[in-house]
């Protein structure tokens, strides 16, 4: 595990830390076990079981309502503000279970960071943008403030196209600088896991190119779980990849297997582009 | 491509062939469709209906225009100095020496404390409308159907009410608990912190429904944004939420300030007072106010003549009063926007 271990402090719940293990890479750090998910009678989730590595780029691919996104949705419980939402099944991370009595929702957003597919940069100036969360947190110290916004925006390879103007507002900048700053803003507050909701699906293919090499950076230090309608995207990013048709685990395998060689059929005609 | 030479669809999968054929026949049959342009009997229909809806409208300016006319040719020569500044100790009827300065304090402190207390409370109940109940529930429905009936309630029984409850109930407790023995009434009478009570009572309706408005206009993604980065909900909504709210809880309390400005049948038993010799001191004083006024100088005046111009300037004291309320709360709403969009 890295150094700080999900099982160890955080969580309300003490649970014991993990099995050592040299392989760090692979570890898996998030699991689901038969996880269903229901919005009213709908099943929008049907008997999902996966594990996600530890320090890797996992990509859900599928065309659209097969419930990718609703799944990555329940990895930091924002399924929790819709209104009629069941799950059956459990969600593991580092074996805590996050849908137990006694986890503290938000402790687990702090650690489970999210990019939505539309970026939502605060109406509020780049910095501040950034900065909220650290002071939700506590954090009062103009310098440690300024240097953690600085770490985060370089972070997000966006540094150098805003230093000049840090106090100017976020929705100022153009769609892939704000989404940048969402990103920005995710990993200012260090989380170990991070989703991604079609972080690029609203983006130009050049602001597109630069989100990609940015998520390939952060795979050094950050778990990432992404959603995507691009394949090619998927491929290019991703270490594993699950493809996902109506609710249902199609086929999760690593990406090369997936693309090049997948045991199943569906999979093959989905990511050939002949349905979908 | 034909259909002997199409490949059969795969079970379970649409190949979109069959699709893209259908479409390339519905392409053919439009092409079909001569290029012409010919004038219906819906274009006389549309020049009618055009017209119509311009003279009503052009209907309620003339009106408005009349109005607003009448009293500013007729008031006009009865604002002065002397009229805005003095008071109605010499003679409250007679042109050359009444005067409005209590009214218009009296109206324009009502108002201001009616807006502070109107302002948190329907906030608050905006807040707990979108954000916290859920929509579909009895008591959430019961909430604002109450609401919706707040507002179509007569002013007269608002005043009721006041008096009911604000002075009779609330007030004279508060005499029973605060001054045991104290011969005189303190609380349990009427006052313009009761008037401006009941004011805010009757504009509630009007502010809730405006901050419902402008919070449910907020994004959700804002709100998901938030919350996602480890803050709770009281949290996104007093640093995200309700700031981006402002503007349309500041319309709110513009419309709130101008029904409750010529407002009188509300005050009537709560507050105002037909004479005062000074100005209001305290929250537990009465006050004159300009609508009020203009009712005693219409119905109690021994010389009609003398009292028609102070009649007139008094109802325009009042609507002048009220648009300068109201362009305040609108430059402030405006600058605020301001403030937004430069942002720090």
């Amino acid at each position: 595990m890295s150094d700080t271990s999900f099982a160890q402090i955080k969580f309300k719940t003490v649970v014991p830390a993990p099995p050592p293990d040299d392989s760090t890479r692979n570890t898996a750090l998030l699991e689901t076990e038969g996880l269903s998910l229901f919005y009213g009678h709908a099943q929008a989730l049907k008997n999902i079981s996966l594990n996600i590595r530890e320090r890797m780029i996992t990509a859900f691919i599928g065309p659209s309502g097969c419930g990718k996104s609703t799944l990555i949705r329940c990895f930091n419980r924002m399924n929790d503000l819709i209104d009629g939402v069941r799950l059956e099944g459990k969600v593991r991370i580092g074996s805590q279970d996050i849908h137990a009595r006694d986890v503290d929702v938000i402790e687990l957003r702090k650690r489970v960071g999210m990019v939505f597919q539309k970026s939502n940069p605060f109406p509020k100036s780049i910095y501040e943008n950034i900065a909220y969360a650290l002071r939700l947190q506590g954090v009062r110290a103009k310098s440690e403030l300024d240097e953690i916004v600085e770490r985060s925006l370089r972070g997000a390879a966006l540094w150098s196209e805003v230093k000049d103007r840090l106090h100017e507002s976020a929705l100022a900048l153009s769609g892939g600088q704000q989404q940048r700053v969402c990103i920005a803003r995710a990993i200012a507050i260090e989380p170990e896991i991070i989703l991604m909701d079609e972080p690029a699906s609203a983006l130009d293919p050049v602001a597109t190119a630069k989100v990609e090499d940015l998520i390939l950076e952060l795979k050094e230090e950050f778990t990432i779980v992404i959603v995507t309608h691009n394949m090619q995207q998927a491929a290019r990013i991703s270490d594993y990849t699950a493809f996902f048709y109506l609710g249902e685990l199609v086929e999760y395998d690593t990406t090369n297997k997936i693309f090049t060689n997948p045991a199943k059929k569906q999979t093959e005609d989905y990511v050939t582009g002949r349905f979908g | 491509m034909t259909d002997q030479a199409a490949p059969p669809p795969k079970p379970g999968f649409d190949t979109g062939l069959a699709r893209r054929r259908r479409w390339k026949l519905l392409l053919a049959k439009q092409e079909t469709i001569p290029w012409r342009f010919e004038s219906t009997s819906a274009r006389v229909d549309s020049k009618f209906f055009t017209g119509l809806t311009g003279f009503a409208t052009g209907l309620i300016l003339v009106i408005l225009a009349v109005i607003l006319g009448n009293i500013l040719v007729n008031g006009w020569a009865g604002i002065s100095l002397r009229f805005l500044t003095s008071g109605t100790e010499k003679d409250m009827f007679d042109v050359d020496k009444a005067g409005i300065l209590p009214m218009i304090f009296g109206t324009a402190a009502r108002v201001i404390l009616m807006t502070i207390f109107v302002i948190p409370v329907g906030v608050i109940t905006a807040v707990y409308l979108t954000e916290y109940a859920h929509s579909t529930s009895i008591f959430t429905r019961v909430i604002r159907g109450a609401v919706n009936n707040l507002a179509g309630v007569p002013s007269i029984v608002f005043g009721l009410f006041g008096l009911g409850f604000f002075i009779n109930f609330v007030g004279q407790n508060m005499d029973k608990f605060l001054r045991p023995g104290a011969a005189e009434p303190l609380w349990g009478q009427p006052a313009i912190l009761w008037a401006s009570m009941t004011l805010a009572v009757m504009t509630l309706p009007v502010v809730i429904v405006a901050t419902e408005e402008a919070l449910k206009a907020i994004p959700q993604g804002l709100r998901e944004g938030s919350l996602a980065l480890g803050a709770t909900k009281l949290e996104t909504i007093i640093k995200i939420v309700v700031p981006q709210a402002l503007p349309g809880i500041l319309t709110g309390g513009i419309l709130a300030v101008s029904r409750a400005a010529g407002e009188v049948a509300p005050i009537l038993f709560t507050g105002a007072a037909y004479f005062m010799a000074t100005l209001p001191k305290s929250l537990t004083d009465q006050f004159m106010d300009l609508g009020y006024h203009v009712f005693i100088l219409s119905t109690q005046s021994p010389n009609v003549e003398k009292t028609r111009p102070i009649l007139f300037a008094t109802v325009l004291a009042l609507i002048l009063l009220t648009l300068t309320l109201n362009i305040v709360a609108i430059l402030v709403r405006a600058q605020m926007r301001r403030k937004m969009r430069a942002l720090h």
